[in-house]
């Protein structure tokens, strides 16, 4: 264990402590809000797994949008979410019996031959690529650089995110008004 | 020993197919709701691996952009969950089958 991270730079050593604790940290809570029965439970988990996944973006020098990802995820999403649930008042009454027969081993089968897939893809080495390091891109900080791209390339994708944004906003109001 | 972009790619594809049971196995439409945001972050986790293999940022930019259809996916999404469940009085997808023929 020594031997090996002694080749690595404390940077990498780093990464590598923080990637191991929150890997399965992110596994296993997103597994818990898949298998728990009350949803607000799944709300709460899949908090800790949107932090953990704001922690792997710090680690691929993503600082922005790891900020991006607690304040609006963890923070607006979630709360959302929440004021759903108890609005709704839904406790642990997931109804158990299946509507198409078979469905839950169907789904279970089908998940595992996508992840078959998936990760045999991954391992058979479609992609082995060395990282860079996002240092050049990221001069004068991530946050400017990201600014600097989005207001240039991307501004016409921007300007029709603000169109999104606004049109969902009236969608909300439209389908939350009580029409008499 | 250090953590490469595999390593991420892989994590990503786990969470993915997490996600993918959830929405597959549970009825209750708020859960099955979180499954679908708990698949959108694992692909954004493999733009911004890929954003580091390629040493540019659009993998980052895309990702936001992925952030703000996915808040406003989830804002239309519950309002119409909610506006089902004044009809009905139930959270449960297998309740909305007014289309069943």
């Amino acid at each position: 264990m020594t031997a090996l991270l002694a080749k690595t730079t404390p940077a990498e050593q780093a990464e590598l402590v923080v990637f191991v604790v929150l890997a399965p940290v992110s596994v296993l809570s997103a597994l818990g809000m898949v298998l728990n029965r009350n949803a607000v439970y799944s709300a709460l988990l899949l908090v800790v797994n949107l932090f953990c996944l704001a922690g792997f973006y710090v680690l691929l020098e993503a600082q922005f949008v790891a900020a991006v990802q607690v304040i609006v995820y963890a923070g607006a999403i979630m709360v959302l979410f929440l004021f759903v649930l108890m609005l709704l008042g839904i406790g642990n009454e997931e109804v158990l019996k299946e509507t198409i027969r078979g469905q839950r081993p169907a789904a279970v089968v089908l998940t595992v031959l996508l992840l078959v897939a998936v990760v045999g893809a991954l391992l058979a080495g479609v992609f082995e690529a060395e990282p860079v390091s996002l240092a050049p891109a990221n001069e004068g900080g991530n946050t400017q650089a990201i600014g600097r791209i989005l207001f240039t390339r991307y501004v016409f994708a921007f300007e029709a995110a603000g169109l999104l944004l606004v049109v969902a906003a009236v969608g909300a109001l439209v389908l939350g008004k009580r029409r008499p | 020993m250090r953590v490469g972009p595999g390593a991420y790619l892989l994590l990503s594809a786990l969470l993915f197919g997490i996600g993918v049971a959830g929405v597959l196995i549970r009825r209750n439409a708020i859960v099955v709701f979180m499954c679908v945001e708990l698949m959108l972050n694992a692909v954004n986790l493999s733009f911004i691996a890929f954003a580091k293999v390629n040493g540019t940022l659009d993998g980052q930019i895309l990702a936001f952009f992925v952030m703000v259809v996915a808040a406003a996916e989830v804002v239309v999404g519950l309002g119409i969950l909610v506006a089902i469940f004044r009809k009905r009085s139930s959270a449960s997808v297998d309740d909305v089958n007014l289309l069943k023929g």
